[in-house]
């Protein structure tokens, strides 16, 4: 009996782990204004609420999990509606991410419907623009390190690296709300990602765009900060639902 | 005792035929109850027969209808977009308290409306959905619609949750964004959709030249005649 009993008792341990194992960490990140670099139609500051974001993107492990559990979301099954063609195309099968992908490598290929879908599952949500934006305005120390003339290099130069997708996530610095990643890894999808303008139809978007295309014989800290928001802007406001590509991923977030 | 037997059997049989008979008559009432709605049924049946061969094609893969989202249309009433499944549809996205460009917009799908002959706007429902679901109520959409002219049947007016809606713009791959109490950036895009709601065409711009749509939406909507 009492073998039995320490056997069960083992395995109830075992699955405690298990399950904790899979939580998945969040960070509080505590409500705050700022004024975003790109799309504030006047510099009046936005307004953030409290939220909890996840401290690393969404690696191909947990992916995996995800599309097992939901196959309409495997590679073969995905409706064209939801995403394209390059869906999942760098893993080996519909549930093997194959060996030349790291189960904690961040998970590319991915379009927002399936993003949103995932985050959804988990019973959280993707990050608005103007969230990641705050969380990813932090350097190791401060909560906005946007004039800081190291931290803007420090993004522009990931800019230039090739293939960081495929690097383990939790590589990068550890910012001041305790995330990971925020630069360094992949591009993230946001919720609202497709409420950026830059072909000309919100007129009053202008004077940013004119600030960036003027300013680049000087080169200060606001240029670079201001180059780097551009980059990340512009990036989103190309993007279609269904898009996917290897350097765009996503982490959760929520209320 | 062979034969009797034999001559024993028909004999059984009639009666149990007999008994049914009475059963039958018996029943005579219930006949008469339910007889009309049976034919009721067939009629229905009848009138669906084309829809219903339709609708048993499973949804295809680029299809609108795959979306699970529920609306609300200006009558009050709550639909998804599979309801609409069998009608090519021409659709845009604004909100009814807009000052500059949904004017021109509406006033784009209107003119849309009036260059489609009788048998090709049969199959046409034109769909104007809100990025406003906090102002427009049904309500509101309904007044947008008898103030505009647009109140006929081939008119529907939607709003869903803010969520809902940021998904099917991106579905339609138009951007919004409120810029202040009552006012959004959006982009001016008409789509338009086959009878399975793949999508068929975009007309983007405010006041441009509606040939090629009016082409697409004829083309379409011929293939259902």
């Amino acid at each position: 009996m009492i073998p039995l009993k320490k056997i069960i008792t083992f395995f109830l341990l075992l699955i405690c782990v298990g399950l904790f194992a899979q939580e998945v960490k969040m960070v509080t990140i505590s409500g705050g204004t700022f004024v975003p670099l790109y799309g504030a139609t006047t510099k009046k500051p936005v307004k953030v609420a409290p939220f909890s974001i996840d401290v690393y993107p969404v690696t191909n492990a947990q992916y995996l999990a995800f599309v097992k559990k939901y196959p309409d979301y495997s590679r073969s099954k995905m409706k064209g509606l939801y995403a394209d063609k390059s869906y999942l195309t760098q893993w080996e099968s519909d549930f093997n991410y194959g060996k030349n992908n790291l189960s904690n490598a961040p998970i590319t290929n991915v379009s927002w419907f399936a993003a949103k879908k995932y985050c959804e599952c988990q019973g959280k949500r993707l990050p608005s623009m103007d969230e990641w934006e705050y969380v990813a305005m932090a350097d190791e120390k401060r909560s906005d390190a946007r004039t800081k003339e190291e931290f803007n290099r420090y993004i522009l130069s990931w800019y230039e690296k090739p293939k960081t997708y495929s690097n383990p996530v939790g590589q990068t610095f550890k910012n001041y709300w305790g995330v990971y990643d925020m630069h360094g890894l992949v591009w993230e999808w946001t919720s609202d990602f497709n409420s950026i303008f830059l072909s000309g139809e919100s007129r009053k978007d202008k004077d940013t765009d004119k600030n960036l295309f003027c300013g680049s014989g000087s080169v200060n800290a606001t240029d670079l900060m201001n180059y780097a928001a551009f980059m990340r802007y512009a990036f989103r406001g190309s993007l279609k639902a269904n898009y996917t590509t290897k350097n765009l991923g996503f982490r959760c977030a929520k209320d | 005792m062979a034969s009797f037997e034999i001559q024993s059997k028909p004999n059984k049989m009639k009666s149990k035929l007999a008994q049914k008979r009475k059963g039958i008559f018996k029943n005579r009432l219930y006949f008469v109850l339910v007889l009309p709605i049976f034919a009721l049924f067939f009629v229905f049946q009848g009138c669906n027969k084309k829809e219903a061969v339709d609708k048993d094609k499973p949804i295809s893969d680029l299809s609108i209808y795959n979306l699970p989202s529920k609306w609300t249309n200006q009558n009050g009433q709550n639909i998804e977009m599979k309801n609409l499944r069998g009608k090519v549809l021409v659709m845009v996205m604004i909100y009814t308290s807009c000052k500059s460009a949904c004017p021109r917009l509406v006033a784009d799908m209107r003119n849309i409306e009036s260059r489609l002959p009788d048998n090709v706007k049969e199959h046409v429902k034109l769909v104007l959905v809100s990025i406003d679901p906090e102002v427009d109520t049904p309500k509101r959409l309904k007044e947008f619609a008898i103030a505009n002219k647009m109140d006929g049947e081939h008119w529907e007016f939607l709003r869903s949750t803010e969520e809902n809606t940021r998904e099917f713009a991106a579905v339609l791959a138009v951007n919004y964004k409120k810029i202040a109490p009552l006012e959004f950036s959006h982009s001016n895009i008409i789509s338009v959709f086959n009878a399975e709601g793949e999508l068929a065409y975009q007309q983007e711009g405010l006041g441009v030249n509606s040939d090629e749509t009016i082409k697409k939406i004829t083309e379409e909507a011929v293939k259902l005649n």
